[in-house]
């Protein structure tokens, strides 16, 4: 018995320290330690560590883990399974998932995109405003809408990698203060569509909408919609082109090493303007999701609400990956949707925030993990 | 012209949180670590200065108002305690700064956030009754002109921010100090070759950069506003940023374009007022400062500004 766990634990030991597996194992384990600091803040300042854990099931599974305690041992007649909560999980999945796919793409060619955020401002525009100002058929105008914002996002990505291409001005100041303008400049041109308020623009024309009365009427009046589909596309697109293309081995080699590209006769320049307009699109495809999607309305923002440097997270937990991306917009987008539950139940929803800035900050310290996982593999060579 | 006096005092108030934070970068990136985390450090300093000086506010009442001195000093030895996490990632275990930076970014807003639930129970802190007060320097202020501008209705801060342009020129042109963190910050191996410690030098450059960013949070939520919120700062560690890029990354130039981002911002206050501007949106002197700031790094790329091993992690065998 003692032998077989013994085994079986340097088998572990084995996987984690192999230098292949640590590309998944070395998120997991910032993640893990993300929520063991969110767990340890929780003890420290006095409140129950289980209610994050209870809130994020509630969150992605639609089961009250509470009330179904309560009913079975105290005759309560407590709700016990709402579907709306695993629709609103999806509807807070969709844009990080999306905004994760942009900052992935545009670490591939060794490019940070902090600008998700004003990408996603861009594109979320861009579909309001087709949608304010047409009165289309749907089958027009929905794919006009959805598009309009894609471009839009991907000039808002384009300036950047212009500036970044031919001058050599560092993306990261660049798209940092691309989102500041961002942010003003919409909310100023917001204001000036017919009808607004200080605070928001009119409803879209229905025809331009993503939202969906099935879809809200099966998840029990959640906010879900039709962009679900548009994500499933990005993630096999972003797949295709990185992993299947020409197109995508030369930005991947951007990537790895300028100089050789260049030496070996790509067009680097064109490929970093290429790169960051396509990770551009991306996140204006989440603006998209949100503003013709989860609203039906352009609002003006007091400040940025974040699902741009969500989207760091996501494409760093996701291994820079399209399905890892999926998965950990699916983690960040629950830790999200549990944040309403969390303050229903009495608990800070601000702890989601530190847990996901946790993560960040652990896998930020991955070459620190990677040494404390070599550890182990020491000390097995030399038994 | 009294418009005029007061709009330049105005934008000094305004532009003493860009100035100090803007020097916190300086140290750091002249040491060679990037520091995206300003923003974040100024509202860990901000929610630790307004903290503090809610809750100190009682126990100096009827004395001096000395709450908001202590509510600086917090801030400022939160800012500095919260940098070693930046500097201990950046230096030591060669992550990527920007990520890093971003992670406290993140952790900024959910720590001080919860911290308000778990001390005030709400989602802000609870507003304190002064912080500081606008003052008018007897006898100086009488001087034309300068007097108006410099001693009538201004807060103290403001003079710190100036003396610590002063002070941080003289540190880093003036000192072997300074020498030394410049020199790790252009050219790390040779700076190791003579002796310096790489390692050292950044340290004392991030937690120099933390402890001037959560003084200028602490500096802007007392001066400018009535209580910590989340939207307290507001991109202010940003715009710090770009001051410092269109600074030059030089003290002087700091305070150049902390100056004029500050006084672009006060412009909107006063759209009304002046004939020339009325009528744009306040939007535009809001986006102002980040479009200009994109300009000048087109502008500067042709001449090699800025530290040359900023954002690079320092390895001894690269050559």
């Amino acid at each position: 018995m003692k032998e077989a766990i013994s085994l079986r634990f340097s088998k572990f030991k084995k996987y984690i320290t192999n230098e292949k597996n640590q590309k998944f194992v070395v998120p997991i384990i910032a993640v893990l330690l993300g929520f063991g600091v969110g767990v340890l803040i929780m003890i420290v300042t006095g409140r129950n560590p289980l209610d994050i854990f209870l809130s994020l099931f509630k969150a992605t599974s639609g089961f009250d883990i509470e009330n179904i305690w309560d009913n079975t041992f105290n005759g309560d007649d407590g709700k016990i399974f709402n579907p709306r909560y695993i629709g609103e999980w999806l509807v807070f999945s969709m844009p990080i998932i999306l905004t994760g796919l942009s900052v992935a793409f545009a670490f591939r060619t060794g490019l940070f995109n902090i600008g998700a955020e004003g990408q996603l401002m861009a594109g979320g525009f861009g579909a309001i405003m087709v949608g304010l100002l047409f009165d289309l058929p749907t089958i027009i105008h929905l794919p006009l809408a959805v598009l309009t914002g894609v471009l839009f996002g991907a000039i808002w990505g384009f300036v950047p990698g212009l500036l970044k291409a031919k001058f050599n001005v560092h993306e990261v100041v660049v798209t940092i203060m691309m989102n500041y303008i961002a942010l003003f400049t919409f909310n100023y041109l917001y204001k000036q569509f017919e009808g607004s308020t200080n605070a928001r623009t009119l409803p879209i024309n229905g025809s331009a909408s993503l939202s969906s009365e099935f879809l809200s009427k099966i998840t029990n009046l959640s906010r879900l919609h039709w962009g679900f589909i548009f994500v499933i596309l990005a993630v096999v697109a972003f797949w295709l082109i990185i992993d299947k293309t020409i197109f995508g081995f030369e930005l991947k080699a951007a990537g790895f090493n300028k100089h050789a590209s260049k030496y070996a006769g790509m067009k680097v320049n064109r490929n970093i303007i290429l790169s960051m307009v396509i990770a551009g699109g991306f996140a204006g495809l989440a603006g998209v999701m949100i503003s013709i999607g989860t609203f039906d309305y352009g609002r003006v923002l007091p400040a940025a609400e974040g699902f741009g440097f969500d989207g760091i997270a996501v494409a760093l937990v996701g291994g820079l990956s399209a399905l890892g991306s999926v998965f950990a917009g699916l983690l960040f987008g629950a830790l999200k949707a549990a944040q309403p539950i969390m303050q229903a139940s009495g608990i800070p929803k601000d702890i989601a925030n530190i847990i996901i800035s946790a993560i960040v900050i652990f896998v930020a310290m991955q070459t620190g993990i990677k040494q404390f996982l070599g550890r182990f593999k020491d000390k097995e060579e030399d038994e | 012209m009294d418009t005029l006096y007061s709009m330049l005092t105005l934008a000094l108030i305004f532009s003493t949180p860009i100035i100090i934070a803007g020097l916190g970068g300086l140290f750091s990136e002249r040491s060679g670590i990037v520091n995206i985390a300003l923003e974040g450090l100024m509202m860990f300093g901000a929610f630790a200065g307004a903290a503090a000086t809610v809750l100190l506010e009682p126990v100096f009442a009827g004395g001096p108002n000395l709450a908001p001195w202590f509510g600086l000093t917090i801030g400022l030895l939160t800012g500095a305690t919260v940098s070693i996490l930046h500097a201990y990632l950046s230096i030591n275990l060669n992550a990527d700064q920007v990520i890093s930076g971003t992670g406290i970014n993140l952790f900024a807003v959910g720590a001080t956030v919860y911290m308000s639930e778990i001390i005030f129970g709400q989602q802000r802190t609870e507003a304190f009754n002064k912080g500081f007060i606008k003052t008018t320097v007897p006898g100086l202020s009488k001087i034309p002109i300068i007097g108006e501008v410099f001693f009538s209705n201004i807060y103290v801060t403001v003079y710190i921010a100036i003396a610590l342009v002063f002070l941080t020129w003289f540190v880093v042109y003036k000192t072997r100090f300074g020498l030394r963190l410049r020199s790790t910050g252009e050219n790390p191996h040779a700076a190791d070759s003579m002796g310096i410690s790489v390692k050292k030098m950044r340290y004392i450059g991030v937690i120099l950069s933390g402890a001037l960013a959560g003084l200028a949070g602490a500096v802007m939520v007392l001066t400018q506003d009535t209580q910590y919120t989340v939207g307290s700062i507001h991109g202010t560690g940003f715009i710090a940023l770009a001051a410092l890029i269109f600074g030059r990354w030089k003290p002087f130039g700091v305070l150049m374009a902390g100056f004029f981002f500050g006084f672009s911002q006060i412009l909107s206050f006063y759209i009304n007022d002046i004939p020339l501007i009325s009528g744009l949106p306040f939007e535009f002197f809001n986006a102002f400062p980040y479009a200009v700031t994109i300009v000048a790094l087109v502008v500067f790329s042709s001449k090699s500004v800025g530290p040359k091993a900023a954002g690079e992690p320092y390895d001894k065998g690269k050559r």
